[in-house]
């Protein structure tokens, strides 16, 4: 798995879906479309700061507010590269991993973060690091089933997949370890 | 081992499983799934490059627009098109056209869609709403959506459940909003992420489906999964009543948490001790007493939403509107939620008082709530709305400051045309029923004057 390093914009808690992308702008579909307002209600320089392969580093609770997935698709589409918060508030959480936007979890992150330091995200090991202020931090690990969504390429692979394997998707509980997609029936 | 919450005991049926726990991921069968026209034109999209021909089952979807209604431009008109044509082209009956449906929150319990029991999943945050009904209910975005659409089934990470006792009996003027908002600064805005509120306790018999639906719909601003209230009495008279009106009479479980069931916390609310509340921008979580707030001066009240639209609340407002004006100075708004509850508040003159008052009456859709159209604030204007969210830029120019209130603090603020309780306008509070047959016992309030307007019958029973 990947090593992602790039320039940080930094945010506190709670960056809710409405300052990621204003409803204004949801008539859009489109990922491109939508990345020119990224940000906008927080942070109006971000879309002419930001560069492909930079990360997100934010606070507690980001991603809060409304279902709308074109908050993880306006960030996607700004090119960035993963999104690194004290935690995700749970629709957003869904909905970066079902279009593929790489997040991770990693309490105290931002400690001592500004914008413009240098990240390196090993998410196969599951650490951060502030290349910048040199501390390291350790990410939260993921579900492995959500882990399996994730290698597949995101939700509709998945789905796809799984609807080609066994032309439907079976109710059950996901065992624990390993995260294959036989689930528990009873 | 302990039993099992109803949340726990919903999704177990769900995922074919006898046993469900916290933390485990089940897949489960989904009994009802809504879009609307925000998210289901992106969820259609999906849902056509998989390349699956027909959605799981029409019957159990809807389709509801809401957000960008009656089109506000081109765009927005495009959407519409597109839930539309998608609704025909796979004979999907619950598509709720303009000026038969409202707000899909609202308009799925009064449709007799949503009931107890069920596992429904919404592509929208306020699909926890839902759950007042007795249902295990979650928003989610659109791929979300879309894999549902193309398999009926959705995967889920069972939450914990947390407890909510609500005792003693709501004072004047304390609505549902007044309790989960009072709810919300308690527990923080992320208090209850990945977690299922379940509401429970004697003050509940006092509250009718409206302000259930409220205490539910708000489960989102804790960071919640989901929020439930289980079934009793008012539940299943609301949803008898509403299989009556609408001659659907689909099948639904009433289930209960196990005496023994496990919740990672409890918390006792007295709401006798409550009064009016509001949240401050920018977080719902700011919320205090309407008495401590500064009184600030407003140019906006807006009075709609999912949150308070319902007929309940447009009577609370009118009641404290009857014969008074708003504030020169005020633009006031009243948007019903839905078709009928527009239909119901003008058989009963509430449209005439507001239109009386200086409001204008439109017609059901989200409209200001969400700063799409209708209503959208101007640099460093102040709103004081009933709906659930006052997040910067939420209702328009990020310098704006929305107040989020019940139905009367927000009437009382538009005739003062400044943060204002509605027992400053010497207004007797409206008499409240109780929701539950039995519920009077032990101070029981007299048939007080104004007490048509306040009657708390059940939604549109
Ligand atoms: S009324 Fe507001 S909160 Fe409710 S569904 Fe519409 S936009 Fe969302």
């Amino acid at each position: 798995m990947s090593v992602l390093e790039g320039t940080a914009h930094v945010y506190g808690p709670n960056v809710d879906t409405d300052v990621i992308i204003p409803a204004r702008y949801l008539t859009s579909t489109e990922a491109e479309e939508l990345a020119q307002h990224c940000m906008e209600g927080i942070d109006p320089e971000f879309v002419s700061r930001v560069r492909p392969g930079d990360l997100i580093v934010a606070g507690r609770n980001f991603g809060s507010g409304s279902s709308r997935e074109h908050a993880a698709l306006a960030i996607k589409g700004s090119g960035v590269a993963c999104v690194v918060a004290e935690s995700f508030a749970r629709i957003f959480f869904r909905n970066a991993i079902n279009v593929g936007l790489p997040i991770v979890e990693c309490p105290g992150v931002t400690e001592g973060a500004q914008t413009g330091d240098r990240f390196r995200v090993d998410l196969g090991a599951g650490s951060v690091e502030n290349v910048t202020k040199g501390r390291t931090f350790r990410a939260t690990p993921l579900p492995p089933f959500v882990q399996e969504i994730l290698d597949a390429g995101g939700l509709m692979p998945w789905v796809a997949r799984q609807l080609a394997r066994e032309r439907e998707v079976r109710v059950g509980v996901a065992p624990e370890e390993p995260a294959q997609a036989d689930w528990r029936l009873d | 081992m302990s039993g099992l919450t109803i949340t726990e005991k919903i999704l177990a049926r769900a995922a074919g499983a006898d046993v469900v726990r916290p933390g485990e991921i089940v897949m489960a069968r989904v009994d009802l799934a809504m879009g609307n026209d925000v998210t289901a034109p992106v969820a259609i999209a999906r849902f056509r490059e998989l390349g699956v021909e027909r959605v799981w089952d029409p019957s159990k979807v809807a389709l509801v627009p809401s957000h960008f209604v009656p089109a506000k431009d081109i765009a927005s008109a495009r959407l519409g098109m597109t839930m539309r044509e998608f609704a025909r082209e796979q004979g999907i009956e619950h598509y709720f056209e303009l000026g038969r449906g409202g707000i899909e929150h609202i308009l799925l319990p009064e449709q007799a869609l949503a009931l107890p029991g069920m596992v429904i999943i919404g592509a929208d945050s306020h699909s926890c709403t839902y759950g007042a009904v007795g249902a295990f209910s979650t928003g989610v975005g659109s791929t979300d959506l879309a894999a549902v659409l193309a398999t009926g089934k959705i995967w889920l990470r069972v939450p914990d459940s947390v407890k909510f006792v609500y005792e003693g009996r709501p004072g004047p003027w304390v609505v549902g909003k007044d309790l989960i908002l009072h709810v919300i600064s308690q527990v923080g805005d992320d208090g209850c992420a990945y977690q299922a509120m379940e509401h429970t306790g004697p003050a509940l018999r006092y509250l009718s489906m409206d302000s259930r639906f409220t205490l539910t719909n708000m489960a989102i601003e804790a960071g919640a999964k989901s929020g439930i209230i289980p079934p009793d009495e008012v539940t299943l008279a609301y949803v008898r009543s509403r299989q009556e009106a609408t001659g659907r009479h689909l099948p639904f479980d009433v289930l209960a948490s196990d005496p023994d069931a496990h919740y990672a916390a409890e918390h006792v609310i007295d709401v006798s001790a409550l009064e009016p509340q509001v949240s401050l921008p920018s977080l719902p979580s700011l919320a205090q007493p309407v008495s401590t707030a500064e009184r600030v001066r407003v140019d906006q009240v807006f009075i709609g939403s999912c949150t308070n639209a319902k007929l309940e609340d447009l009577r609370m407002a009118a009641h404290v509107l009857r014969g008074r004006r708003a504030d020169p100075r005020v633009r006031l708004m009243v948007i019903p939620a839905t078709q009928e509850i527009w239909l119901r508040a003008n058989e009963e003159g509430l449209l005439q008082v507001f239109a009386e008052a200086g409001a204008t009456v439109s017609t059901p859709t989200c409209g200001a709530c969400l700063g799409g159209h209708m209503g959208v604030l101007g640099p460093g204007e102040v709103c004081v709305s009933t709906s659930n969210r006052n997040y910067v830029g939420r209702m328009g120019h990020p310098s704006a400051r929305v107040y989020l209130v019940n139905p009367a603090v927000a009437a009382a603020t538009a005739v003062l045309g400044r943060l204002a309780h509605p027992d400053e306008l010497g207004v007797e509070p409206p008499v409240l029923e109780p929701a539950a047959v039995g519920a009077s016992e032990g101070g029981a309030q007299g048939d007080g004057a104004g007490g048509a307007d306040a009657r708390t019958g059940g939604g549109g029973a």
